[in-house]
């Protein structure tokens, strides 16, 4: 029974998931494109996408990592890794200078939000490449 | 890039629709389960929603 759950849980060789998981970072539903599941990839594309550009839309702002107390750090870190998983958009938006300041107003919130979460969601997006590169879901 | 504003409902469904089709669409291993899946969150996202502005309505009055 252990050997049987030690075997389930051996990581697949990273050749075999790797490059899945860094294309679906950069282009959010890449991954799953090229796992040949382009409906999914294209549903994850555009709903991740259009998440992102509505944060941007609503003038949300960036977080950049900040050192001080543990609340800043875990707001300003986590949110910037947030930001970040968003691959190519953020790159994209950080480069073209559309990174706003942080400014009161309930839209302005919710924008910051939308973007740490177009992130967060093409983290899950790369766990479900991830388990579909390493034979673990169809 | 042109400015969108707008209100705490519109806001908050978009982001519900948009969740719960990501949600829909890693979760599950087939399509059935997957719309099932995203449609039971944005039903849930909806009930906390109404249920969230309601509680602060009364509060406030």
């Amino acid at each position: 029974m252990a050997q049987t759950k030690e075997q389930r849980q051996a990581p697949p060789p990273i050749g075999q998931w790797l490059p899945a998981v860094a294309l679906g970072w950069l282009v959010p539903g890449g991954g799953h494109v090229l796992l040949k599941r382009p409906g999914r990839g294209a549903l994850l594309g555009i709903t991740i996408t259009l998440m992102f550009v509505l944060g941007l839309m609503m003038r949300g702002s960036m977080f950049q990592p900040q050192t001080g107390d543990l609340l800043t750090v875990l707001i300003n870190v986590g949110g910037f890794i947030g930001d970040a998983c968003s691959g190519i958009l953020y790159l994209l938006s950080a480069w073209l200078g559309y990174g706003q300041p942080d400014m009161a107003g309930h839209v302005h919130d919710y924008g910051t939000k939308f973007l740490v979460t177009a992130g967060l969601l093409n983290i899950l997006a790369m766990v479900d490449a991830f388990e579909i590169a390493a034979g673990r879901k169809d | 890039m042109p400015k969108m504003n707008l209100s705490h409902f519109e806001a908050s469904f978009l982001f519900a629709l948009l969740v719960s089709i990501v949600l829909g669409v890693v979760t599950k291993r087939n399509d059935r389960e997957r719309l099932e899946y995203g449609i039971y969150t944005f039903a849930c996202f909806m009930v906390a929603l109404f249920g969230l502005g309601w509680l602060m309505y009364l509060g406030h009055r």
